[in-house]
This record gives C-alpha cells, structure tokens and sequence, in this order.
C-alpha cells in the first residue's frame, strides 16, 4: 500500500463548451513505484486529459487524485507548483526548453527553484544527468544549437533535476525519428530498470508500448485495459 | 535565493530582447529627463519672478493709512444714538502718517517668537532737483542692516557699495532710472526738495535697480536718520513697520491681530499680491501636467513591450509553470522586468536631468529688467528629483503590473495542449 505513489480515484471529466461532453469517465488506477507505465488509445480517448489531471496542472475534474500520499483536492494553486516541481518531472511531445538559456541552465532551473541543494550543487547534479544521458558535452550550448534528439534528452534531464516520484511523458517521442525514438526509450528503460524511476508516458505508438511493463488502454474515456 | 533566481530569469529576458528594451527604458529616461528640466527651469524662473516682489515685500506691513475717521463726532452721542446719521464730505483728520508709539510696537514684536524679523521704514516724498527741473521721487528711509537680511537689499544695489549708505552721513542711493535722467555717477551731490519745501544736498553712493523700471524710476534709498532729518522729525518717527515671519501662511492672521492690538493699519503679504501667487501656481500646475503626461506615454511604451514580450514567451512562462514556478513567481518575474526598465531609465532620466539643467543654468539670458541675473534660473530642488524618481518607478510598475498578471494567469495546460 505505501508503494502506491500515485492513486487516481473515480476521476470524471466534462468540457462544457459548447455542448457538454464527457471526456473521462470514472478512471481509477494506481501506480507504485518502479513501475514503467504506459498509456494508449486512440486520438481523442482522453489520455493526454488525464495525464494533465494526474500532473495537477488541470484542476477542474471530479474524483479524487492523491499524489505520495497527499489529497491534491483543494490545494491552492501555488502547492499544486511545488508538488510539479518537487515530485513530477515532464517531458513533452515538444522540448521546450528555454532558449534564452544554456542547456545546463535550462536544466538546472526547476531544481534552483526547488531550492533544496546550493547552487553549485545543482550545476554538479545537472552534469551528472547530462552525462547519465549521454549529452554532457553539449552543456554550455544554447538550446538552438542542438538536434531534435538532443533536445528532447535535455528535457528529460531536466525532468530528472529534483530527483522526481514520477515522470510523465506526453507522446516524448512523437516528434522523433525512429532513431532517437529508440535512444529515448533506451533511456526510459534505463531509468526504471536501474534507477527504479517510475514513469507514466502516453503514446500512440503501440511498439514503444509493448515494451513497457505495463499497458493502460483507453476508449472513450474509459479505461479498457490494464 | 528565490529572488536571485526570479532576478537571473528575468535578466535573461530582459537581455534577449535587448533592443525593445533599450526602446523602452529611452522613453523613461526622455520622460523623466523632460519632466527634471521642465519643473527645474519653470519653478526657478516662478521663483525668479515671484522674488522680484515678495522677496522685498514684507510678510506683514504695519502703516497709518490717512482716511476718515470711522467714528464721527455724532456717532459718540448719546442722543442720536438711535438713529441713521449722515454726514456728507467727510474729511481726513489732520494727521502724520506715523505710526504712532512706534518704540513700543518694535518693542512688543520683537517678543514675539513668529517673527523673525522687522525692518522700519520711513517714507518721504521728494523732489529731486535737476538744473531747474524737478523731478517726483521718493525716499525710502531704512535701516540699512535689517533691510538687506530681511529684504535682499543688497541684490538690487548695482553700482557702489550697499553698506556705505550706513556709514557716509547724508547719503542715498538712486534708483538706476532716476540716476540716469540726472546724469549723476556715483560720488555726485545732488539736490533734493521735501514736500515742506526745504533743500537737501544728499552724496550717491550706489544705484538701485529693482527691475520695475517705473519704481527704479522714482525710488531711493537713505538711512532712517538722514530721511527723519529730511522730514523734519524726531527720530522715533516711523511711517511702516515691515516684519517677516517665520511661517508666511499665518501672515493674514496676524495682520488682524496686530491691527487690533497696535491700532494701525495692517496689510499681509497673500493679499497685496495675491496675483502673483495664482501665476505661479498655475505654472507649476501646468509643469506638473506636462511632465506627468510624458511619464505615462513612456508608460504606455513599457505596457505594450511587455505584452509583446508575453505573447512571446507564452511557451516559456507554460514551462516555467508545468515544472514548478508558481502564478505568483511568473508575476513577480515581469514585474522586475518592468521595474528593472523603470529604475535604469529612471535613474539615467534623473541625471540627463540634472545635466540639461546645468546646460541651460549656463545659457546666457540679460534682460535689463533683471539685474542680478546673468542666465536662465534654475531651481535645483530635490523634491523634483524625488517626484520623478518615485513617479517613474510607479508609472512602470502599473505597465507591468496589468502584463504580469495576464502572464501569472496562463495556464500550462492550453499551451502544451494547443501544440
């Protein structure tokens, strides 16, 4: 039971413009830690809904969602920023990182923020996740001189920063060729099996998923499978 | 640490977009640099003007008008005391134009702790003799001392020296215009007729010019002495009382109350140049306006760059969010943004200011009517420098305020999702 770092409760969710449309309907699941997880379903099934409800960054749904042990109902908004920025890493479909900064900086911001280790201490923690995912020498250059991959690496070592619960991915290699499509599951892959990291990532590419532990399928805002 | 961090982010923004804003911090620099000079120039050439009369004017003025008795003889009778009397052509008694038991009255003022200064004055109507022309004029009897720390006097001597009016017996000094007419230079003798018909030889040591040339014209100066000799009087005669005080604004006030008390006639200084104060008022009401007017245009400049800049940087502030900063971080980002932009045109504003007033303090400006001033005055107050430092910090925080609010307020989630 205290493996359960995520719990998703009865979760339902309708937009109301213009006609109301239920998008999720009761979701209720579990995750523990370790596990590599991914989402699948059609366009439209409401995947990329619930993992903006199960990253707290959408907070007008019913239903309960309790992250590491804590109710996230009725939290205010700048809790829901620390919980993202302590316990949830992301990585998009896009990279974006931001250009005005070097990627160690890029890297190193949501830890600063965070605020738990000196300075220099997160700049040596940035390089050591720099270097886990292979790209450490790109460290002092600007975002815009990087390939498509290597960005999306940077993202992930950003993700990692504040050493997460959890990471969540939205389709993280959708804008990828099958090269670093496979580089970046590889290190998905890596990070669970050898950090334990647990991870959630929604994609529509059904071979990434089977590789994965474990498969939650959706359909019209329901989950069919899991 | 938190602030260091929401600083360098917010350096790194204001960095990427240098141009705009350079653009941006030029126009509170030009604003507040216009809104120095502007006020500087405006209120030193107010209190240029304003001294040419109430730096010699005194605060309250104590005189024995010459009028007609309120009270006439009938009004004092028992008699008639229940009826409308009319009594047609009232005549002036007969009376000096002294103030009467002056010693006493000098006495009492300087006990009183408001005033910080009276001057006595006697004035005397001449005529000064040229050849066989007689030309009107008047003389100022003063104390030399008090007159020149209460009044100034020594800033409207411009030939020979103030002081030797005090120690050359049967002196004077001319006013400019007067002097001129007579052909007269400093150390001549000249001649002058009192009202009484006698003859005075009096020795010029000095010019006055007050820069009204209608009073440069006719007035004069000699020592209370040499102009009670030339009236004929004692010298505890006395025909006004000038007194300075310490706070201008109790001046209607004690007017009535030392008339009352002193049975004299007393004027105060708002209501014998009450149009001057209006003129200057509205100056620098207008200086004001104008000045605030060009720090929200900057203003405005600022609001829109940030708008811009927001619009821009929607991705980045979503990332900023999904990955921990908080509304509030993101408000507090743009906000020192906008501040940043505020105090470093601001204060280059201030100093450009300053600048530009020293230039125009430099810029020749001879007018015969002002004597004393060789150039444009300038007021170096640093209540104006204040007003635009705070007015510019303001002006830039409102600018940001609304954009910083609108990008606390993006949600992470439509960006992301909108992709």
């Amino acid at each position: 039971m205290s493996n359960k770092i995520l719990i998703a409760n009865n979760i339902c969710k309708s937009f109301h413009d213009p006609i109301t449309v239920q998008v999720l309907n009761n979701i209720s699941f579990s995750i523990e830690k370790g596990e590599f997880i991914s989402v699948i379903g059609k366009s439209g099934c409401g995947k990329s809904t619930l993992l903006y409800i199960l990253s707290t960054m959408d907070t007008d749904y019913d239903g309960d969602l309790t992250i590491d042990g804590v109710l996230m109902r009725d939290k205010k908004e700048k809790e829901l920023a620390s919980v993202r920025n302590a316990k949830i890493g992301f990585v998009f479909q896009f990279h974006y990182l931001l250009n005005e900064f070097s990627v160690l900086k890029n890297v190193m911001l949501p830890g600063l923020k965070l605020n738990k280790y000196s300075e220099k201490e997160i700049e040596h923690r940035a390089y050591e996740k720099l270097k886990v995912l292979g790209i450490e020498n790109e460290a002092l250059k600007m975002p815009n001189q990087l390939s498509g991959g290597q960005k999306q690496r940077v993202a992930i070592a950003r993700a990692l920063i504040n050493d997460p619960l959890i990471i969540m991915g939205d389709e993280p290699t959708g804008n990828l060729d099958k090269k670093n499509s496979e580089i970046v599951f590889h290190i998905f892959k890596d990070l669970a099996e050898q950090f334990q990291q647990t991870l959630l990532i929604v994609t529509h590419d059904n071979e990434f998923a089977s590789r994965t532990n474990r498969i939650i399928e959706m359909q019209d805002g329901q989950i069919i499978k899991m | 640490m938190k602030y260091k961090l929401i600083a360098s982010i917010s350096k790194s923004l204001l960095f990427a977009r240098l141009k705009q804003t350079l653009v941006a911090a030029i126009g509170v620099t030009f604003s507040i640099t216009m809104f120095i000079t502007l006020l500087s120039f405006m209120s030193g050439m107010n209190d240029l003007l304003d001294g040419l009369i109430l730096n010699r004017t005194a605060h309250v003025r104590l005189f024995n008008e010459i009028k007609p008795s309120l009270k006439q003889p009938i009004d004092l009778s028992d008699k008639y005391k229940n009826q409308y009397n009319f009594v047609s052509s009232v005549k002036p008694k007969d009376e000096k134009a002294e103030i009467r038991n002056s010693e006493a009255i000098i006495r009492a003022l300087k006990a009183d702790t408001r005033v910080t200064g009276i001057a006595p004055k006697v004035i005397a109507q001449v005529f000064y003799n040229v050849g066989s022309i007689d030309l009107t004029g008047t003389i100022n009897g003063i104390d030399v001392d008090e007159e020149a720390r209460l009044f100034f006097f020594k800033n409207y001597v411009v030939g020979g020296n103030y002081i030797d009016l005090k120690y050359t017996p049967n002196s004077i000094i001319l006013g400019i215009e007067a002097a001129k007419k007579m052909m007269v230079d400093i150390g001549s003798i000249i001649q002058v007729t009192t009202s009484k018909g006698e003859r005075f030889q009096l020795k010029v040591v000095g010019y006055f010019q007050s820069g009204i040339q209608d009073i440069d014209k006719v007035q004069s100066y000699a020592t209370l002495n040499t102009t009670q000799k030339l009236l004929g009087e004692s010298n505890s005669y006395i025909t006004d009382l000038q007194i300075k005080i310490t706070n201008i604004l109790d001046a209607p006030m004690m007017a009535k109350e030392f008339q009352k008390k002193f049975e004299v006639d007393a004027i105060d200084i708002q209501t014998a140049n009450s149009q001057f104060e209006t003129g200057s008022s509205i100056r620098t009401l207008i200086s004001y306006a104008v000045g605030i007017t060009l720090l929200i245009v900057a203003g405005f400049g600022i609001y829109n760059i940030l708008n811009m800049m927001i619009y821009e940087k929607m991705d980045s502030i979503a990332i900023l969010k999904a990955t921990g900063f908080s509304g509030k971080d993101v408000n507090n980002i743009f906000i020192t943004i906008a501040l940043s932009i505020g105090i470093f045109g601001g204060a280059l504003g201030l100093l450009f200011g300053y600048g530009l007033c020293n230039v125009i303090e430099h810029i020749p400006f001879n007018t015969p009517s002002l004597p004393t001033i060789k150039t444009y005055p300038i007021n170096y107050n640093p209540k104006f420098y204040m007003i635009g430092g705070v007015f510019s910090i303001i002006t830039t925080y409102l600018a940001g305020y609304f954009p910083s609010r609108k990008a606390s307020k993006i949600d992470p989630v439509i960006i992301i999702r909108g992709k």
